[in-house]
């Protein structure tokens, strides 16, 4: 890891300004609508100031916290997931021709993006979606128009939501790759490391200076301290064998009884790729679209072809959900496709807790 | 990319089916297209939508694509007004395909279920046209009632061909039924052949997994059976997650899998 240098309170202001001069638009967690969620910063007022979450399975609350603290809420439904994969998107027009039609791509408008204030596990899940849409057999270029000038500066958390198991994962809580900058905030200013080329002319062009030894220590007795007083955690060893040997465990219709098949795990979830592929016609019918728009494995179409649906129980799509999540992701990707960030935990009306349903399908198998 | 295409040939099967030849408009397009038995196109009704459709003309000429459909609802129901001239669109092609290479040399046992099966179509034609490279050809086919027995003139064909066998049944059957009846399992007791034989299947997949349970009967391994599999599918390349069947993607991974592959999911219900 690259030189630790000490950032004081106001750098961020001049990072945040320097940042747009540079051509980006900067985005921050800011408090809206009771959460918060990556929205434009201007300055560090801006941003979710003094604030702190509360979640805990079905539950989210936007609270104070402790004065002049600037990243103290963790996370907010939504991650940088709707920014790179658009939750709505037109990807071809084709347009009626005397004989015939002509398709032609559509560029989707893709401003270079800074993020400021970026957790270690969404990091995490913005690899897991950079494998999928840039280096499997078939690579999304309008996932790449957006991703490919993005500028991310990460914050190691202080402190972890009780939804939150990145420690299990191995994803968090600090930021260790997949960076520009990184962040760990003391009471006087943070402590601050490049990831990237493009972050160590930033932070050069900040000036600033190496960090104290005491300030090293302490951002790292913070991180530390907030892995150790962790409060979930999800056991991975040998999944991908366990949810398919325990296809048939009881549990699944248990989860199934409690779900609402609302699809909001599907949505908040910063790895979930699924998507409908839909073509819209003009009201003149001279034109069509092709769009594409999230989609999720609960909705009732999603496995249903002409006279058969695969999936048609809701107990069939939680297994589905969490089997890919947890298991087949492994095998289609090479990583699980879940990085403990407990959105779904929050997120879920009736607090539905993946790791609770993975803990009982492994203390009461039903094939050893 | 969805490619232009225009019909240049329209044929009724029966009523709701139709094979369209077509080729593709851009000279450049057109020359660099190939591909394999087996494989499928997307193909796309102007403002309505695209849906996979497998390639049942010969991959020896890729100039000349022909498909055929079975007007099954939304998107199929406007490709049934397709005429010749119409200008459709092509994006593909996609998938595996049949493993008409590991069979060269080798009896081949073909079985299909149900409505028509495109797919294998294409394959008995590709296996025809290369005879001397196969061994023993055996066609299987189980439908429900007599009327469902589409392509009822080409099996007769395939009857008659040296070296080949077909063997139909019906679950339904009426007084005009000179065949087997019951379903397709029923006609494995006819069946001999050798377990270096290969088999290529699809249609139902209960039906495939009786037919894979007989065929382990008579020596043949699960590596050596191969079917095609159904998914929902809107994008063909892997990314939009309907065709999941598991760790697979079907579109991507398939359609064609070695029931040795897909064995343990075969099972399962709700997969
Ligand atoms: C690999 C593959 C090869 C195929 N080859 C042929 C073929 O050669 N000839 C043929 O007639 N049919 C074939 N099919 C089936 C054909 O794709 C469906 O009949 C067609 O998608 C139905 O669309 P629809 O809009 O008319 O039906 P609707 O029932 O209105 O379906 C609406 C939507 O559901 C999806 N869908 C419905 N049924 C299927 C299905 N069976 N498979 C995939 N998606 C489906 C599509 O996105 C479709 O647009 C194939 C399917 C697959 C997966
Ligand atoms: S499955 Fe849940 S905890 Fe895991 S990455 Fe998705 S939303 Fe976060
Ligand atoms: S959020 Fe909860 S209720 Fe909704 S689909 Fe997910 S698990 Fe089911
Ligand atoms: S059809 Fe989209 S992933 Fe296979």
């Amino acid at each position: 890891m690259s030189e630790a240098l000490h950032m004081p309170q106001p750098a961020l202001e001049d990072l945040i300004a320097m940042l747009w001069r540079e051509g980006f638009k900067v985005l921050g967690p800011v408090a809206r609508d009771g959460a918060v969620g990556f929205d434009e910063v201007r300055k560090v007022s801006d941003l979710a100031v003094a604030m702190r979450d509360t979640q805990e399975p079905g539950r989210y609350r936007l609270g104070q916290g402790a004065a002049g603290e600037i990243f103290g809420v963790v996370n907010g439904a939504f991650s940088l997931k709707p920014f790179f994969f658009a939750p709505e998107e037109t990807l071809l027009e084709a347009k009626r021709e005397r004989r015939g039609f002509k398709v032609s791509e559509v560029a989707p408008v893709a401003p270079p993006l800074a993020f400021i204030g970026v957790r270690a596990c969404d990091l995490a899940a913005l690899a897991v979606q950079d494998r999928i849409f840039l280096h499997d057999r078939f690579h999304d270029t309008h996932y790449q128009a957006r991703r490919k000038d993005a500028f991310l500066v990460a914050v190691n958390c202080a402190r972890s939501a009780p939804t939150c198991f990145c420690v299990s994962m191995k994803t968090g809580p600090e930021a260790t790759t997949g960076f520009d900058l990184s962040l760990t905030e003391l009471e006087q200013g943070f402590v601050t490391r490049s990831g990237s080329a493009a972050g160590e002319a930033i932070a050069a062009k900040l000036g600033l200076s190496a960090a104290g030894q005491n300030e090293v220590v302490s951002a790292k007795a913070r991180i530390d301290g907030c892995a150790a007083g962790m409060q979930r955690g999800l056991d991975p060893t040998d999944l991908p064998r366990l949810l398919y040997a325990e296809a048939e465990n009881p549990r699944w219709k248990d989860a199934a009884s409690r779900c609402l098949s609302c699809t909001n795990c599907t949505m908040v979830c910063p790895t979930c790729f699924c998507h409908a592929v839909v073509d819209q016609e003009e009201l003149d019918g001279n034109m069509s679209r092709r769009v594409r728009k999230w989609d999720s494995c609960f909705s009732l179409e999603h496995a249903h072809i002409h006279g058969i649906n695969f999936r048609p129980k809701i107990e069939n799509r939680y297994r589905q959900w969490l089997t890919h999540k947890l298991a087949a992701w492994i095998d289609q990707f090479g990583t699980s496709g879940c990085v403990g960030c407990g959105r779904c935990i929050t997120w879920c009306p009736v607090g539905i807790d993946l790791t609770a349903e993975v803990a009982a399908i492994r203390a009461h198998p039903v094939k050893r | 990319m969805i490619c232009p295409a225009r019909i240049t040939g329209r044929r009724t099967e029966t009523a709701g089916i139709y094979t369209f030849s077509m080729r593709l408009v851009d000279n450049a397009v057109r020359r660099a297209y190939s591909f394999r038995a087996g494989q499928f196109n997307m193909l796309y009704a102007f403002g309505v939508g695209e849906v996979p459709i497998s390639i049942v003309s010969d991959p020896g000429d890729p100039e000349h694509l022909e498909h055929t459909i079975r007007i099954a609802g939304r998107v199929t129901g406007v490709m049934a007004g397709w005429k010749v001239g119409d200008v459709v669109g092509v994006r593909g092609p996609y998938g595996n395909g049949w493993p008409v290479e590991e069979a060269r040399g080798r009896d081949v046992v073909i079985i299909t279920g149900g409505l028509g099966c495109a797919p294998v179509v294409g394959l008995i034609n590709y296996i025809f046209r290369r005879r001397d490279q196969y061994g023993e050809l055996h066609i299987l086919h189980g439908v429900r009632t007599p009327n469902d027995l589409l392509y009822r003139e080409r099996f007769d064909e395939w009857r008659r061909a040296p070296r080949t066998r077909v063997y139909l049944t019906a679950d339904q059957p009426d007084k005009s039924w000179r065949y087997k009846i019951g379903v397709v399992t029923e006609l494995f007791d006819e069946l001999t052949v050798p377990p270096s034989s290969i088999v290529m299947m699809c249609g139902p997949e209960v039906m495939m997994r009786f037919a894979a349970h007989a065929l382990r009967q008579k020596g043949i391994g699960d590596d050596a059976i191969h079917l095609s599999l159904e998914r929902r599918m809107e994008c063909a390349v892997g990314l939009c997650g309907h065709c999941q069947y598991r760790e697979h993607f079907v579109c991507k991974s398939g359609p064609v899998f070695s029931y040795r592959t897909v064995r343990e999911l075969f099972g399962l219900s709700g997969i």
